[in-house]
C-alpha cells in the first residue's frame, strides 16, 4: 500500500520510483531472510535443549571422572539461564562457529565445507538430469494433451512421486552393479583412487578434471552416474509435471491463436512462442527442484554411501552427535531457503507479468 | 510432433549410451594397495595418549610400538617388544626394563628409553580417558616424572604405589597407552604445553610398520609403508580403510572384487559367503561380553529368585546358532575365553518351567511389565527381539527402547534404565578391568566416584567388593586365578547381570590376501605382513 | 421409473433440485462420476479403498501374527506357507505388510486430523483478520514452509527420540504450512463476500464468523491440498522408518522393513523388496486420487 501511494506521488519520474520499488523489495527479502534465518537459529536451539542426551557426556566420554564433568558442564555454559545460552548459540554462529563434533572431534563448520562439494555435485547432475529429460518431456506431453503419450509422461512423473527413493536406490545397485555390472558401486570413486586427485573444488568430477586424470574421471563418473540418474528422475518427475502445466497455460492464450492462423508452424508456436515465454516460471521451479534434491540426498546418500552432508547428518543422528546434526540442519536450511527466495525474486524481476 | 524434443531424446540418449560404453570395466584393487572396509565411526583421536575406542586401537597398532607384548596363541605369555627384557625389585614396586637400540622412528629418530618415558608420562600428565589404566598404579601428574624414568637411553624404571600382581601390571603395559612416541617430534609441535597433544590427534609420530597418509573421520584412513620398520618389510605399500556403515554395502564391494576385506558382515551375510569361490572367512573371538542387567531399585528385580528367573528365559543356544551364527559364542562369566581365571561355565539355558518356579517363588507368577533399553545396532536389536519374544511366555511383558549409543548411555549413567542390554569390552588385558565394573561397588551411594556397571545397576556386590580387590593383589598367578574363578561363579547366581555371549569377529577376505594377522583383541591386529597375490 | 436405481439416478441428475438435500447429493454424485471417468483416478480410489479395507480386516487376511517368530524357518523365499517368505525372524513378511498397512493409514489419518485443522486454523484467521496478525501468522507460515521438510523431521526426531509418535508429530509440524496457505487464499476471497458482510453486521464475533463461516468453505481445498499431500506425507514417513527413525521394533512399518531387508539385499532379495513395492503402491494411489480430486473440485486447475 505505501509502494502504491508513493507511486502517485512520484508518478513523473518512473526511474525513481522503480529504484525506490527496487530498494523497498531488497529490504522485504532482507528483512525475511533475517527473519527465516532467526526462526531457524531458535528451532534448533530448541532442538538441542529437549534433547534427552547428555551434552557433556558427548564431550568428556562414558568413562570420566565426576570433577572432569562438573568442568566440562561449566566450560560448557550449561549452568546459565536458557536465553543466555541462545544468545550465546546465535552469536557463534553468526560468527561462522557451529562448535565441534563429538564425532569427528573437528569443527562442525569445517566437517560441512570437507562435505558439502559432494552433495553439491551429485544435486547439479542429478538436477541437469531432471531439467534436460523432464522439459521436453513437458512440452511434449503439453503439445499433445490427451493422447496415449501425454498419459504416458504423466505416468511416467507420478510414479517419480510415489515411490520411495531410498527403495528405487537399493534396487537400482541390484541390478545395475551387481547383476548388469553397467555402473561402479556405492562410494564417490573405488576405494584405492581415493587421494590421488588433489582437492580444488571438492567436487571430484572437476578436480579430476583439473588435475588432468582421465582415469579418475571416468572412475568418477562410472560412480555417479546411478546416484545422479536416480535423483535426476525425481527432479524429472518435477519439471515435467510443472512445464506441462505452464506450457497448457500459454498455449490456451489468444496469441497462440493468432500465431496459428497466421499459418506458423507448430515447432515456431510451441518452442518460439509459448516456450519462449514459460523460461521465468520454469527457472523457479528449476531452482525449488534443486532445493528438493539437496534434502532428498540424505535418503540418497545413505543407499550409495555418499560422503556428502547427507551421509553426514545421518551418521551424526546416530551417534547422537547434536551438534553436527543441529549444524547440518542449519546449513541445509539455509541453502533451502535461498534458494526458496531466489526462486522467488527472479519470478519477481524477471516475469513482466508479476512485475506489473 | 516437433522436432526439437526429438532432437533432445536423441542427443541424451547418445549421451547416455556413450556414458555407459566408455566405461571402464570396474578396476580391481591393485598388488600393492590393500583395501578394506570397516565401520570405525568410533574414532575421534589418533593420539595414542587418548585413543580409547576399538579402531583407534587397530590404528594405533599399526603405527606404534608398545613397551611389551603378549603371546597371541596364549595370552598368559607376556612377551619382549620395544622392551628386550626387564626385571622386578625385591618389594614388588619397581620395574626395570631395558630398551632395544635398533628402532628407528618414522622421521629418523632413533628410539630411546627416554622416548618410553616421555610416552608414559604424557599420558598421565594429559588424563585423557584411557590414563587411568597408568594411573591405577598411583601415578600422578606431580609424581610421574619420578616414578617413570629413563636413566639412560636404554634403561627405564617404573614404579608403582602398591606390590600389585606383576602380571596386571605388565598387561597393562601391553595397552596402547604404552604407545611409543617420538618425543623430540612430537615436543616440536607442542602448543601451549599440551605435549603436541593437538597435532598428534591428527597425525603420527611412530616407529611402527605404517605411518599415517590422510585419516577423515568416518570417511577414510590412509596409511603408508614404512620401509624402515625393525621387524621387517611391510608387505603393502598403501593401506586404505574406508569407512562404510552399511552391512550390505561391505558385502557388495566384497563379492565383486572392490575392496579385499570386509570387516562388519553379519551372521546372515557371512553365511551366504560360506562357499563362495574368492572369499574367505576367518574367526576369532573377541574381548567384548554381551550382557542384560537389571536395575535392582526396581521391584521385580529386588530378589535373587526374581533376577535368576530371567536367566532361565533366555534362548542361548537358539541365538547363537541362528540370529547371530557364527558372530557370538555362548558365554556366561564376565571375564572373556582367553584371559587369566576366565571360567566358561554356562550354568544357564532356556527353561520356562524352572523360571515360573523362580518366578513363583518371588512372587512374581502374575508377570509385569518392564522396559529394556537397548542401542539401535542391528545384533544387539536382535537379541532384544529375542528377549522380548521369549520373556513374553512367562507373561513379562518387554518394551524395547531403542536408542543410540549416547542416548542409551545417558540413562543407564543415570540409572533411569528398568533393563538395558549392552555391550562391554575390556580396557586391558587383565581380568582386573572386568572384575572391577562388574563385581565391585565400594560406593554405592549418588556421591560415589567410582561409578562401575554394578553401581548404575544399583547393586551393592557387598560380598564380591572385597574379594574383587583381594585378587588384584594376589603375586601367583595360579592363585589369582582360581579367585577369579570363585568370584564368577558367585557372581553368576546373585547378580543383576545376564551375561550372555563373548562376540567373535568373523573377517571376510579376497582369497589372494594372505598373512594378515588378526589377533585376540583390536590393537593385535596387524595388516604388515599381508600380502597379495593376482 | 420401475427401476428403483433408475429413480433414485433421476432424482441425482435433476434439472433443477427440489432440496438442498439433494443439491449436495447432486453435486457428490457429479464429482463421483467425473472422478470415475478417468481411469487413473478410479485407480488410485480402489488403491486407497484397498489400503482402507487391508488395515480393517488385517487380522482375518493373514494366517499369521505380524510378531510371531519361528526362528527355524527364517529367511525363506516365496511359498504356499509363506506367501512372500519370511523375514530374519521368520516373521511371515505377507502378514506383517498388511499388519503394516494399519501403521500406514494410522500415520496418515493423524497426520491429517492434526496438520489439516491446524493449518485451516492458522490461514482462515490470517486470511479473514488480515493486517498484523496476518503479517504475523504468514511470516510464521512461510519460515516453516522454507524448511526442507526431511531434515527438519530428522531434527525433531532426533529431539523427541526415535519412535512412531514422535515422528508423526515431526511430519505434522511440516505439514500444516501448506494447508495454512491455501486456507487464507481461501479466507481472503470469502471474507469480501455479502453473506460475510450480513453476518458481521448481526453482530457475530470475530472467532464465531471464522470458525461457523470461513473455515467450512475451506475445507474442500484444503482435502484436496491433504490428499495430494498424503503420498508425501507416506513417503517421509518411510523414509524417517528406512533411517531407524520411525517405528521401533518390532512394528511392521514398511520403511524399516525395506532398511532391515538392506542386509539380506543380494541373497534374499525379497526381505526389502516387497514393503517397498507396498509404500510405492499405497503412495501411487493417493497421487492418482489427489490428481483427480484436483481435477474436479477445482476447476481452474481442471484444463491442465
Amino acid at each position: 500500500m505505501a509502494q502504491a501511494e508513493w507511486h502517485q506521488k512520484s508518478g513523473d519520474d518512473p526511474a525513481a520510483a522503480r529504484a525506490h520499488r527496487w530498494t523497498l523489495k531488497a529490504l522485504s527479502t532482507a528483512g525475511t531472510i533475517a527473519l527465516t534465518f532467526f526462526g531457524l537459529l531458535l528451532v534448533t536451539f530448541l532442538i538441542a535443549r529437549v534433547v534427552p542426551i547428555d551434552p557433556v557426556l558427548a564431550v568428556v566420554g562414558d568413562r570420566a571422572t565426576e570433577e572432569v564433568y562438573e568442568q566440562a558442564r561449566q566450560d560448557m555454559g550449561l549452568d546459565r539461564p536458557v536465553p543466555v545460552q541462545f544468545a550465546i548459540y546465535v552469536r557463534d554462529v553468526l560468527q561462522g562457529d557451529l562448535g565441534t563434533s563429538t564425532l569427528t572431534a573437528r569443527p562442525v563448520a569445517e566437517d560441512i565445507a570437507r562435505v558439502f562439494p559432494a552433495t553439491l555435485e551429485l544435486a547439479t547432475i542429478g538436477t541437469l538430469i531432471g531439467v534436460l529429460l523432464g522439459v521436453p518431456l513437458g512440452v511434449w506431453a503439453a503439445a499433445r494433451q490427451g493422447s496415449a503419450v501425454d498419459q504416458l509422461i504423466r505416468f511416467v512423473g507420478l510414479v517419480g512421486y510415489s515411490v520411495p527413493i531410498f527403495w528405487l536406490g537399493l534396487v537400482g545397485l541390484l541390478l545395475f552393479y551387481v547383476q548388469l555390472d553397467w555402473v561402479s558401486g556405492p562410494g564417490r570413486v573405488d576405494i584405492f583412487y581415493d587421494g590421488v586427485v588433489p582437492p580444488v573444488t571438492g567436487a571430484l568430477l572437476l578436480d579430476s578434471l583439473i588435475a588432468g586424470n582421465t582415469e579418475v574421471f571416468w572412475n568418477a563418473v562410472s560412480h555417479i552416474i546411478l546416484p545422479a540418474t536416480l535423483l535426476g528422475y525425481f527432479s524429472l518427475a518435477y519439471i515435467s509435471r510443472m512445464t506441462r502445466s505452464f506450457m497448457l497455460t500459454e498455449l490456451s492464450r489468444d496469441y497462440i491463436t493468432t500465431a496459428r492462423v497466421k499459418g506458423l508452424s507448430e515447432r515456431q508456436v510451441i518452442w518460439g512462442h509459448a516456450f519462449a515465454n514459460i523460461r521465468v516460471p520454469l527457472i523457479t521451479v528449476i531452482a525449488l527442484s534443486y532445493a528438493g534434491l539437496l534434502e532428498g540426498s540424505v535418503l540418497t546418500e545413505t543407499v550409495f554411501v555418499w560422503p556428502g552432508l547427507g551421509s553426514y547428518i545421518t551418521n551424526a543422528l546416530f551417534a547422537a552427535d547434536m551438534n553436527a546434526v543441529l549444524g547440518g540442519t542449519l546449513v541445509v536450511g539455509m541453502v533451502f531457503v535461498g534458494l526458496n527466495l531466489l526462486s522467488d525474486v527472479l519470478y519477481q524481476y524477471l516475469d513482466p507479468r508479476a512485475r506489473q | 510432433m516437433s522436432l526439437p524434443s526429438r532432437c533432445w531424446i536423441a542427443v541424451i540418449g547418445i549421451l547416455l549410451t556413450v556414458f555407459v560404453v566408455s566405461l571402464p570395466a570396474s578396476a580391481k584393487t591393485p598388488k600393492d594397495t590393500l583395501v578394506m572396509a570397516s565401520q570405525f565411526d568410533d574414532i575421534v583421536s589418533l593420539d595414542p595418549a587418548e585413543v580409547f575406542e576399538f579402531s583407534g586401537a587397530e590404528y594405533t597398532a599399526q603405527v606404534y610400538d608398545r613397551l611389551v607384548a603378549f603371546d597371541l596363541d596364549d595370552i598368559s605369555i607376556i612377551l619382549p617388544s620395544v622392551a628386550e627384557s626387564w626385571t622386578v625389585s625385591e618389594d614388588g614396586k619397581t620395574f626395570t626394563f631395558k630398551i632395544r637400540q635398533d628402532i628407528t622412528f618414522h622421521s629418523g629418530n632413533p628410539l630411546t628409553a627416554r622416548d618410553v618415558a616421555f610416552s608414559l608420562q604424557r599420558v598421565v600428565k594429559l588424563g585423557k580417558t584411557p590414563a587411568f589404566i597408568l594411573t591405577q598404579f598411583g601415578l600422578t601428574p606431580e609424581n610421574v616424572e619420578e616414578l617413570v624414568q629413563a636413566v639412560d637411553d636404554e634403561m627405564l624404571t617404573f614404579t608403582t604405589d602398591q606390590a600389585y600382581a606383576p602380571s596386571f601390571i605388565l598387561y597393562c603395559l601391553t595397552a596402547n597407552v604404552a604407545s611409543v612416541v617420538d618425543s623430540q617430534l612430537v615436543q616440536s609441535k607442542a602448543v601451549n604445553g599440551d605435549y603436541g597433544h593437538g597435532w598428534l590427534r591428527t597425525n603420527s609420530a611412530g616407529s611402527g610398520p605404517f605411518k599415517l597418509n590422510a585419516w577423515r573421520p568416518n570417511d577414510a584412513l590412509i596409511y603408508d609403508r614404512y620401509d624402515g620398520y625393525w621387524k621387517g618389510e611391510p608387505g603393502f605399500t598403501r593401506v586404505f580403510v574406508r569407512h562404510i556403515a552399511e552391512t550390505s554395502t561391505q558385502k557388495l564391494l566384497l563379492e565383486k572384487g572392490d575392496i579385499d576385506v570386509a570387516r562388519d558382515l553379519t551372521a546372515d551375510q557371512l553365511a551366504a559367503l560360506a562357499d563362495h569361490k574368492k572369499i574367505d572367512l576367518v574367526s576369532r573371538p573377541r574381548g567384548e561380553i554381551m550382557y542384560l542387567s537389571l536395575n535392582v531399585e526396581r521391584e521385580p528385580f529386588s530378589s535373587v529368585e526374581g533376577r535368576q528367573a530371567l536367566k532361565y528365559l533366555v534362548d542361548y543356544e537358539g541365538i547363537a546358532s541362528t540370529l547371530l551364527n557364527g558372530q557370538v559364542r555362548v558365554h556366561q562369566a564376565f571375564l572373556p575365553v582367553g584371559f587369566l581365571g576366565a571360567s566358561q561355565e554356562t550354568p544357564f539355558a532356556l527353561n520356562v518351567d524352572k523360571a515360573k518356579e523362580l518366578l513363583a517363588a518371588a512372587g512374581l507368577e502374575e508377570g509385569y511389565k518392564t522396559t529394556l533399553d537397548v542401542r539401535n545396532l542391528p545384533e544387539l536389536l536382535k537379541i532384544a527381539e529375542a528377549i522380548q519374544a521369549s520373556f513374553a511366555q512367562v507373561g513379562i511383558e518387554v518394551e524395547i527402547l531403542p536408542g543410540t549409543g549416547r542416548q542409551v548411555l545417558t540413562r543407564y549413567r543415570a540409572q533411569k534404565h528398568d533393563m538395558h542390554l549392552g555391550q562391554w569390552g575390556p580396557d586391558y588385558q587383565d581380568p582386573h578391568t572386568n572384575a572391577q565394573t562388574f563385581a565391585a561397588n565400594p560406593d554405592p551411594s549418588e556421591a560415589s566416584t567410582l561409578r562401575t556397571l554394578a553401581w548404575r545397576n544399583k547393586w551393592d556386590a557387598a560380598e564380591l567388593t572385597p574379594q574383587t580387590t583381594a585378587a588384584v593383589l594376589e603375586r601367583d598367578p595360579a592363585t589369582r586365578a582360581g579367585m577369579y574363578m570363585e568370584i564368577q561363579r558367585a557372581h553368576q547366581q546373585s547378580s543383576p547381570f545376564i551375561i550372555m555371549f563373548q562376540r567373535v569377529a568373523v573377517i571376510a577376505h579376497r582369497k589372494n590376501v594372505s598373512g594378515l594377522i588378526w589377533g585376540p583383541s583390536f590393537d593385535t591386529y596387524f595388516y604388515w605382513q599381508g600380502t597379495k597375490s593376482k | 421409473m420401475t427401476e428403483p436405481t433408475a429413480t433414485f439416478r433421476e432424482w441425482l441428475s435433476a434439472a433443477d433440485p427440489a432440496s438442498r438435500a439433494q443439491a449436495q447429493a447432486q453435486e457428490i454424485y457429479r464429482a463421483a462420476l467425473a472422478l470415475a471417468a478417468n481411469p487413473l483416478t478410479l485407480i488410485g480410489g480402489l488403491i486407497v479403498l484397498a489400503l482402507l479395507l487391508t488395515a480393517l480386516f488385517a487380522p482375518v487376511l493373514t494366517i499369521y501374527a505380524p510378531n510371531d517368530q519361528d526362528l527355524a524357518n527364517r529367511l525363506a523365499p516365496s511359498s504356499s506357507l509363506h506367501l512372500l517368505g519370511t523375514d530374519e525372524l521368520g516373521r511371515d513378511i505377507f502378514s506383517r505388510i498388511v499388519h503394516g498397512a494399519r501403521l500406514t493409514l494410522y500415520i496418515v489419518i493423524v497426520v491429517a486430523l492434526t496438520a489439516a485443522p491446524a493449518g485451516l486454523a492458522i490461514g482462515a484467521t490470517a486470511g479473514y483478520l488480515g493486517g498484523v496478525t496476518e503479517t504475523i501468522l504468514m511470516r510464521i507460515t512461510d519460515i516453516f514452509l522454507a524448511f526442507p521438510k526431511l531434515i527438519l523431521a530428522l531434527a525433531f526426531v532426533a529431539a523427541l527420540g526415535a519412535g512412531l509418535n514422535s515422528a508423526i508429530l515431526a511430519i505434522a509440524l511440516t505439514a500444516w504450512p501448506p494447508i495454512a496457505r491455501i486456507a487464507r487464499a481461501e479466507a481472503l476471497v470469502i471474507r469480501q463476500s455479502d453473506f460475510i458482510a450480513a453476518v458481521r453486521l448481526m453482530g457475530a464475533s470475530d472467532a464465531r464468523i471464522i470458525f461457523r463461516h470461513v473455515v467450512p468453505l475451506c475445507v474442500p481445498s484444503v482435502i484436496v491440498r491433504i490428499t495430494l499431500d498424503m503420498a508425501g506425507i507416506i513417503l517421509i514417513a518411510a523414509g524417517l522408518g528406512f533411517l531407524g527413525l520411525g517405528a521401533q521394533p518390532p512394528a511392521p512399518e514398511w520403511g524399516a522393513m525395506v532398511s532391515k531387508g538392506r542386509e539380506f539385499l543380494t541373497d534374499q532379495w525379497w526381505i526389502a523388496t516387497y514393503p517397498g513395492i507396498a509404500i510405492f503402491i499405497v503412495s501411487m494411489g493417493f497421487n492418482l486420487l489427489g490428481d483427480g480430486l484436483r481435477d474436479v473440485l477445482d476447476p481452474r486447475e481442471a484444463t491442465r
